[in-house]
């Protein structure tokens, strides 16, 4: 076990994986000589070469669909979008090839490739190069969508990710790289399509993922100091979504509040809410409450920018409302 | 090319037209649903492309895919089957017309996002180029798909990267109902292959044997190491853009002047000139009335896909 950032938890998963398996190789934009834009693989053209580690030019379409055709040919690439914002100048790649072809064509293909894209907001980079889209991905079956919000998982889902036979959306967050937590060495994988408790507790279930993790987690801690238990739920994947550890932590606790960085319309927070009140309502002592950003273009502007996003102090805020 | 493989490829370019023209009358009878767009006039193109393939080379191409399925080795009972939605067509009857594939033959699909194949197509030439196999990739599409930006990313890419692609433009004059003046700043798409410093040329798509040949010398090139190339085949397609076409486009009297370029008729001249006695040509196609009849008593005999095959194959893995 290692403290480790979640920069170097992915970038360890990936060096894992591409020791392993021959087949694996990075393609993206500034991958290879520059080190990755965040980083991620700095290191990694010099230890793997051109050949496996390739730069392409900023051709978003032509980056996700390649890695589909090498991936249908046998290879498993791991491509990288810069941003997750960018996805959308490859959007057709994503939601109309590599979510349907192993069904289109009756079980014929197989794609096991896996689309790195880091998104999120709170880095003043103004509303082009700041969201988190991450609903839209997940609402296409055929698609895996994985959004790890630990250290740990980031290293135990990209490996499973890239072991796959499916085309699997990892999403990483901008704000996240530096973030600290244990590791495990070597061999670790993390399930794709089970959410995990990170924090058990009795008197409200907050369901969570990626970013709002974090957020989650501090609240829960000040919450417990006035003897308030949230148990926080990660989701960890958006699709295929596990909410069995969602339904039975609220027929304990009875109340929920849902916590996500996107925006609220048609987001996680009114897909898991729903969810809810499809198969507990029974147990529902109060309504249940979702935290999310504003619906705005996130503006450039440091406060305004962050009056936008979720903050801990509204998880608190929405504990609060539904006890 | 010896005596039966020129009369392989007048039986495929026969079978390709009278699949696709009982097609038609299974469409009129309200058996096939969706859409169903026909290659009649231009089976010279693929015949002509893939003859000149290795087995390992592998062929994707647009939603117009009838014609490659069967060059491929695809059975036409399969082909049909697809057609109508059965369990024995070639994806399950889950992707219809537009969507035949069958890995074992190398045959990549039946693509219907004008374009979308392209970046898959080098794709598919980077995993082999990776894997240092000299299999090539074909990937054909219509004129109408070098107008849209995945054709561009893909030739810059697959130019940059020297991987191996043979690009197959079948310039069939429109794209749907606009004509290629109307939608391309230039005329000749073979031009457009000078941005990316890739070699191409023009080939008569209506003569198999001149495609056969100009495929040949491209996909040496190809798999030489040479890089992609650009190959456009000039051809027509007799019929509307898919089964409800009104051809408000087009004259009736320039649909009717190259039918006169029958590709099938100009091959069958070719054979005739050749010494190669009608007697066989009229075997081949009693053959095909004969293999088309079983194709599609077979397909209507089949099963539907069972109920629960909804839910198959979304993933690979299994999942909950």
């Amino acid at each position: 076990m290692a403290k480790l950032t979640m920069r170097e938890a992915i970038s360890q998963a990936l060096m894992e994986e591409m020791d392993r398996d021959p087949a694996v190789f990075i393609l993206g934009e500034e991958v290879g000589v520059w080190g990755g834009t965040y980083a991620v693989t700095k290191g990694f053209y010099d230890k793997y070469g051109a050949r496996r580690i390739k730069d392409t030019p900023i051709s978003e379409a032509a980056i996700v669909g390649a890695a589909i055709g090498a991936a249908l040919v046998g290879q498993r690439p791991v491509a990288e979008l810069m941003t997750i914002n960018f996805a959308f100048a490859a959007m057709d790649h994503i939601v109309n090839q590599a979510a349907k072809l192993h069904y289109m064509f009756g079980g014929q293909f197989r794609l096991p490739l896996v689309i790195r894209a880091v998104g999120g907001g709170g880095r003043q980079l103004g509303a082009t190069h700041s969201q988190t889209p991450d609903v839209i991905f997940a609402h296409f079956p055929g698609l895996k969508v994985v959004s790890p919000g630990t250290p740990a998982d980031a290293k135990g889902l990209l490996k499973s990710a890239i072991r796959s036979d499916d085309p699997v959306l990892f999403i990483e967050h901008a704000a996240m790289y530096q973030s600290r937590g244990d590791v495990p060495d070597g061999e670790h994988l993390a399930p794709i399509g089970k959410s995990t408790v990170q924090r058990p507790g009795q008197h409200v279930t907050i369901v969570t993922y990626c970013k709002g993790l974090e957020l989650s987690m501090k609240a829960a801690e000040t919450l417990s100091a006035e003897g308030i238990e949230a148990e926080v739920i990660d989701l960890r994947t958006l699709r295929p979504l596990d909410t069995a550890p969602v339904l039975e932590s609220f027929r304990k606790t009875n109340r929920a509040v849902i916590v996500e960085e996107g925006w609220r319309s048609f987001g996680i927070g009114s897909e898991v809410s729903t969810r809810i009140y499809e198969e507990a309502f029974d147990y529902l002592d109060a309504p249940i409450k979702r935290v999310a950003q504003e619906e705005v273009p996130l503006p450039y502007n440091r406060a305004l920018e962050q009056d936008a996003l979720p903050q801990v102090d509204d998880v608190i805020a929405a504990v609060r409302e539904v006890l | 090319m010896k005596k039966e493989q020129q009369l392989d490829l007048y039986h495929q370019m026969v079978l390709i037209r009278r699949v696709e023209e009982r097609g038609a009358e299974l469409y009129q009878q309200g058996k096939i649903g969706g859409f169903m767009h026909l290659y009649i006039g231009q089976e010279a193109v693929s015949t002509g492309i893939i003859a000149a393939r290795q087995p390992r080379d592998r062929v994707i191409t647009a939603y117009r895919d009838h014609g490659v399925a069967i060059n491929c080795g695809i059975p036409a009972k399969a082909v049909i089957a697809e057609l109508l939605g059965k369990s024995t067509g070639t994806s399950k009857g889950k992707g219809g017309s537009m969507h035949m594939a069958d890995v074992e033959r190398n045959m990549w699909g039946g693509h219907a996002i004008v374009g979308s194949h392209l970046p898959i197509a080098v794709g598919m030439a980077l995993g082999d180029q990776y894997a240092g196999s000299d299999a090539i990739t074909i990937c054909m599409f219509g004129d109408g798909a070098t107008n849209i930006g995945f054709f561009h990313e893909a030739l810059n890419l697959a130019r940059v990267w020297k991987l191996p692609v043979l690009w197959v433009c079948e310039n069939n004059v429109y794209g749907m109902g606009t004509s290629v003046e109307r939608a391309s700043a230039v005329p000749s798409i073979a031009m457009k292959a000078s941005a990316y410093d890739m070699p191409s040329a023009v080939v008569d798509g209506m003569n198999v044997m001149l495609v056969y040949e100009a495929a040949q010398t491209a996909i040496d090139y190809v798999r030489a190491g040479g890089g992609p190339f650009l190959l456009e085949a000039n051809t027509y397609r007799f019929r509307g853009h898919s089964m409800g076409d009104p051809e408000r486009y087009r004259r009736q009297e320039e649909v009717k002047q190259w039918q006169e370029n029958d590709p099938i008729g100009i091959y069958r001249n070719v054979l005739l000139e050749r010494k190669i006695g009608s007697k066989s040509l009229d075997e081949i196609e009693a053959k095909v009335e004969a293999e088309v009849n079983a194709a599609v008593e077979f397909a209507e005999q089949s099963p539907e896909p069972a109920r629960d095959e909804l839910y198959a194959d979304v993933y690979v893995d299994d999942q909950p």
